[in-house]
């Protein structure tokens, strides 16, 4: 590719990649998302590709993997489409459809009925409560979304740059380069009141302003990309999806701090987020949109990528930078605060993958425009990972102020099978538990911070009446421990004991004492842990202990779990109506815990049981069951 | 000035670096394992939590002290977190305090006591982990760390050596050399200034004392004892005496009552010292040669040279160090001593757990025969004066036995850092006018800073000299000498800050009066000398007439090719 020298050779650039796409007799975008992949979206990729190439009817120029021009058929891999409850996804344009659950012996019938004949396949469409949703953006998952975001995930081709720029990427970069002065750029991210999306919402244009007046001239942006709550996985399909997009936001960011250098912290459990950057980088760089005078405006910028080992207190500020200078990954003590000495002891702006794709929509669209999405103290949209037991999971985003309700029931289409709504864990393993009362809870910063809650990076998980909050919390708890640096004494030592409380419990070994020992344990983690991450650690035990206290109760005194979550206090039982003496559940029983006579009923001793459930499996008449 | 409240009183500050300080400059003694205003703050412990007049609690050390700032120190809330903390620690922490050889001075024992920590709900399930007694200075218990990283930070950031670190994460997390190597396996050079900030009995002094008390009771063996400057003016810290008054003559009755045969003052080793180092500095500036001239006295600094900077280890002074040669003479002088059938057993009492391996360097052997034979730090000699149920503040002091017992003030401010240089430069100028002293204690060789410079008239020659503590600037000084950018004729690197006075194997706790105290006293040691020159020792002039005729190389120098210099 040739490098763009100035602003006119990028408008040039634009309008022929927009041209190009349009002319495009057909473009099929197959979902190459993290989810899909393992459904098996490359070897759909890789059939379609095959069946375009050899059609004699078709004209194709086949490149490497993008093709565009007038009359050709383009095959591509996107970044993530957001539904990966109906995944391999397929998208085909310009018709609109929307493929799900497609396998690779589909492809034969899309091609030849849907691009050779312009034909909708009506078992791969999208189907609820009996209708039909042909394109996408009439399926209610889509339709009561606002993506903004995430607009090019899943609709453009993630691994070529003039993809992003037909799409109007980079025109912010241009604009603040050429139209602003730095102290302007601060002031509209300022006024937008932008909230950083990594957890804390912390006001990123004051973050910026910050480093922006420090003495010390070389400063760093840093992105964090080490989304490691468990069951979240925005920034993934950011970086998977449409790179440039938070690339841009980091040189936006740079010009705006007069900062040279980036880096990028992502984890190394994201391997194909890391080929994505490293190929919109390189790509970046060929055409000179990174590196030295971007656009011939004397504004340089170079990134790196810096891959994290997989610990999760990574993600915490300081323990980042400790990471990319190479040190041991572990939060240090504040003042001095990362504005002034982050990075190798430099002013370092550090913001998350989403914060930072959403800074190039509000310089083009501009502040007063950000802020009529969403409330007033939490503008714009948050993009959340919708996972548990909701009918439709994927990756959703939602103007900021949406409440749980509508997420859930109208977006997520409800709770999965015959269950019922229990309860909604948000932030992840810093977060908390939300639960009926607080569906009609707006979704935003402040108002989860009251409820005990956070957004944390935006991990949702719905349960229902089958889980046992309990063991969410131990697990959740499990979670930390194993994640917890060891550096301060509250979390090292004290999320250990709240573990082995946790276990003992689930094990029906608890005793009404260590829940007034959690209690403590938590409040001293709570109040005195070195870290946020830290600090948050025992939110969810507090907030289930709080929530849910009578099924911690019922754990330690009854011994007893009502979801018949915890094995160990499951006690099978037989019922003599149903039971007919066959002695099945006998001879399936490994521990020789069943007896009886032939034709009488059965009996489990449970001092032998170990509660396997063989026996309620190999019943033929449904007679044992576990006792509630 | 600004003003905050603590506890509802008005407390004025300054320029306090913490909210910390100013409350313990304020009276009260806020708990804490993991600060020491010489290290970097850490913020780990987290005792020292207090909470503002809106209910948040943060950490004092780390929190910048602002004017109007209202805190508590003492709320329920916080005494609940400290026991917590405290209740937590020990729940992972080896309890066996009776045997433990910090028991008395842990800190961890101390506050659990303080705090009034009564029992201890969690078991204690960390799987033990061997003790690692491979150095011949110090002794590793990771079953007693509370990884606070004391020990971590003083030997990156003092001594520039970073021997051990943090390894393995959450409560598997434990202090090692990396990859879990034994202490014997690394460059660690056994200052143990680990052991002086350790606060529970992770780190502890490799102890001699069985061996001592054995040989002391054989009737066959003649145990000869040398007292090196800096224990003098601490080993009164463990029976109330005043801190860095000067024990000397207590101690010399102390150990005479213990059964020790003959009291030497190591203060005379140094004298000799001074001798031989003066003469080499004279010879290599005479010649021009293989300088600057690195002092020798610190065996710390000799073994850091050695393995970080061997193509510079060439520069060490030959002269063996104080205790050595004092060694190597009583040795000669029991070698020559038809009449006295008993075996010599040499044994010095030295602030310094380095010692410990010198002792057993191949050099330090003479005609085969190991030159000092045991090392005591003065923490183990506290412990042997307890154990022989004496009351060292109760003594009369008595004399030290001659003919070694003559020693000049010169060798007593070998014990704090810039003492060496300065004896030598009085040999040099050879005046004990007190002008002519004065104007060398004020040439910028005194103080605390870890590196000083002088520049030193000798006849016409102008002398350029750096002294260094701490041997992190020794590593400073050493990238300056092999770039270029800074010339010297002589430097001298004490491995310890201060120098001797907090030495590995002082006891312990050495606090920010404790150090100022003995580094004052040893001064004041020198001031009250009625000799100031050690050329005007009159038992060193016989020594050289006498026993050391035609030996003196043999006896006071080693003869080994250091480093990759030469």
């Amino acid at each position: 590719m040739n490098r763009i020298e100035n602003r006119e050779a990028l408008d040039q650039l634009r309008k022929e990649s927009e041209q190009k796409i349009k002319n495009s007799r057909c473009r099929i975008l197959i979902c190459a998302g993290t989810g899909c992949l393992a459904g098996g979206s490359d070897q759909i990729y890789r059939r379609m590709c095959e069946l375009v190439k050899n059609h004699p009817d078709v004209e194709v120029k086949f490149g490497a993997e993008i093709a565009h021009g007038d009359g050709e058929i383009g095959v591509k891999k996107s970044g993530c489409h957001g539904f990966c409850e109906m995944g391999p996804l397929m998208r085909i344009e310009p018709l609109g459809l929307l493929y799900t659950k497609v396998k690779p012996e589909d492809c034969d019938e899309i091609f030849h009925r849907t691009i050779e004949k312009g034909e909708p396949i009506r078992h791969l469409l999208y189907k609820q409560d009996g209708i039909e949703y042909p394109t996408q953006e009439e399926i209610p998952f889509y339709k009561k979304q606002t993506r903004l975001v995430l607009k090019n995930c899943g609709h453009i081709d993630a691994e070529h740059i003039e993809e992003y720029i037909s799409t109007g990427g980079y025109t912010a970069l241009e604009k603040v380069l050429f139209t602003m002065t730095p102290e302007e750029v601060v002031q509209e991210v300022s006024d937008s009141n932008l909230r950083g999306r990594g957890g804390g919402g912390f006001t990123t244009g004051y973050k910026w302003s910050q480093v922006a007046k420090q003495e010390e001239t070389t400063r760093y942006i840093v992105c964090n990309g080490d989304e490691g709550d468990p069951g979240a996985f925005m920034d993934r399909s950011i970086m998977e999806g449409d790179p440039h997009k938070m690339i841009e936001g980091m040189m936006i960011a740079a010009y705006a701090v007069s900062a040279q250098e980036g880096y990028v912290y992502v984890r190394a459990e994201y391997p194909l987020a890391i080929r994505r950057l490293r190929r919109a980088i390189a790509q970046a760089e060929e055409c000179g949109l990174l590196g030295e005078n971007i656009l011939g405006s004397g504004f340089s910028f170079r990134l790196h990528i810096n891959r994290g080992a997989g610990a999760f207190v990574c993600g915490e500020g300081s323990a980042l930078t400790a990471s990319i200078e190479g040190n041991r990954g572990m939060p240090r003590v504040k003042p001095p605060r990362t504005v002034e000495q982050g990075l190798f002891a430099k002013p370092t702006v550090l913001n998350n993958v989403e914060t930072f794709a959403n800074v190039p929509m509000i310089l083009n669209n501009g502040a007063a425009w950000y802020k009529s999405i969403g409330p007033e103290n939490s503008p714009g949209t948050k993009a959340f990972a919708l996972t548990g037991t909701v009918k439709n999971t994927g990756l959703i985003e939602v103007p900021m102020g949406t409440t749980l309700r509508e997420v859930i029931y109208d977006i997520g289409g409800g709770i999965k099978g015959d269950g019922k709504f229990k309860a909604v864990q948000i932030g992840g393993p810093s977060g908390g538990c939300l639960i009926t009362p607080h569906l009609d809870v707006s979704l935003d910063f402040d108002s989860l911070k009251k409820m005990g809650a956070m957004i944390g990076s935006g991990g949702l998980v719905v349960m229902d009446n089958h889980t046992c909050m309990v063991e969410v919390a131990r697990f959740f708890m499990n979670f930390t421990q194993n994640e917890s640096c060891g550096k301060c004494v509250p979390c090292r030592e004290g999320t250990k004991r709240m573990l082995e409380i946790l276990e003992r419990i689930v094990a029906g070994n608890g005793e009404l004492e260590d829940l007034d020992t959690l209690d403590e344990l938590a409040h001293t983690i709570t109040d005195t842990a070195l870290c946020g991450l830290g600090k948050s650690a025992a939110l969810p035990v507090m907030s289930t202990l709080k929530l849910f206290r009578e099924e911690y109760e019922e754990h330690v005194v009854k011994k007893k779990c009502r979801s018949h979550n915890c094995t160990a206090l499951r006690r099978f039982v037989i019922s003599p109506e149903r039971c007919k003496g066959c002695s099945k559940c006998a001879r399936n029983c490994p521990a020789d815990a069943i007896s009886g006579q032939i034709k009488e009923a059965f009996y489990i001793d449970p001092s032998k049981c170990i509660k396997c459930g063989a026996c309620e499996s190999s019943c033929a008449f449904g007679a044992i069951h576990i006792e509630d | 000035m600004s003003y905050m409240t603590i506890n509802n009183r008005r407390v004025a500050f300054d320029d306090e670096k913490n909210v910390l300080s100013v409350i313990r400059k304020s009276g009260i003694d806020l708990p804490t394992f993991c600060y020491h205003s010489e290290l970097s703050t850490y913020g780990a412990c987290r005792m020292c939590v207090v909470e503002d007049d809106r209910g948040r609690i943060f950490a004092s050390c780390s929190e910048v002290p602002r004017d109007g700032m209202v805190i508590f120190t003492n709320t329920p809330r916080l005494q609940h977190h400290r026991k917590m903390i405290l209740e937590l620690l020990l729940a992972s922490h080896c309890r066996d305090c009776t045997t433990c050889r910090k028991n008395g001075i842990c800190t961890l024992q101390k506050l659990a006591m303080q705090m009034g920590v009564n029992y201890i709900r969690f078991e204690n399930n960390k799987p033990i982990v061997p003790i690692d007694e491979s150095s011949d200075c110090i002794v590793r218990d990771p079953n007693k760390c509370i990884l606070c990283g004391d020990c971590v930070r003083t030997c990156e950031e003092h001594q520039g050596l970073g021997i051990l670190e943090f390894a393995f994460r959450g409560s598997r997390m434990q202090v090692t050399p990396a990859f879990n190597r034994s202490l014997a396996d690394t460059d660690c050079v056994g200052c143990g200034q680990c052991r002086v900030v350790c606060p529970t009995g992770a780190i502890t002094i490799k102890h001699n004392i069985m061996p001592i008390w054995k040989l002391i009771y054989d009737p066959n063996v003649r145990v000869v004892v040398q007292i090196a400057p800096a224990v003098r003016i601490a080993i009164g810290d463990k029976f109330g005496l005043k801190k860095g008054e000067n024990a000397i003559g207590r101690l010399v009755a102390a150990l005479r009552r213990m059964g020790f045969d003959e009291i030497y003052d190591t203060n005379f080793g140094a004298d000799l010292t001074v001798m031989e180092e003066a003469q080499e500095l004279l010879e290599r500036l005479e010649k021009g040669e293989n300088l600057p001239l690195f002092t020798s006295c610190c065996p710390g600094w000799v073994k850091y040279c050695e393995t970080k900077y061997p193509e510079l280890a060439g520069h060490i002074s030959t002269c063996r160090s104080p205790q050595q040669m004092f060694g190597a003479v009583l040795k000669e002088d029991a070698r020559m001593n038809q009449e006295d059938h008993r075996r010599t057993v040499v044994v010095s009492i030295m602030p310094c757990t380095a010692k410990k391996a010198e002792i057993r360097r191949p050099e330090h052997f003479t005609d085969g025969e190991q030159d000092v034979d045991f090392v005591l730090t003065t923490t183990e000699v506290s412990r042997m004066i307890q154990e022989s149920g004496i009351d060292l503040a109760q003594l009369q002091p008595e004399a030290l036995d001659m003919p070694f017992g003559i020693s000049s003030g010169a060798g007593a401010i070998f014990g704090v850092t810039g003492g060496v240089t300065e004896a030598v430069l009085r040999r040099l100028q050879n005046s004990n006018r007190i002008e002519d002293l004065e104007e060398i204690s004020f040439t910028g060789i005194r103080g605390v800073d870890g590196i000083k410079e002088a520049t030193v008239k000798l006849g016409d020659r102008e002398v350029k000299i750096a002294v260094v503590n701490g041997l992190k600037c020794a590593g400073e000084v050493m990238e300056k000498l092999k770039s270029g950018e800074m010339y010297y004729d002589f430097v001298e690197v004490m491995a310890c800050k201060r120098g001797c006075v907090t030495g590995g194997g002082q006891p312990l706790p050495i606090g920010p009066r404790t150090k100022k105290a003995r580094v004052k006293a040893l001064y004041r040691i020198d001031n009250l000398a009625q000799i100031k020159l050690s050329n005007e020792n009159p038992i060193v002039q016989s020594l050289y007439d006498g026993l050391l005729k035609g030996k003196e190389h043999k006896l006071l120098h080693n003869d080994i090719v250091r480093g990759t210099s030469k």
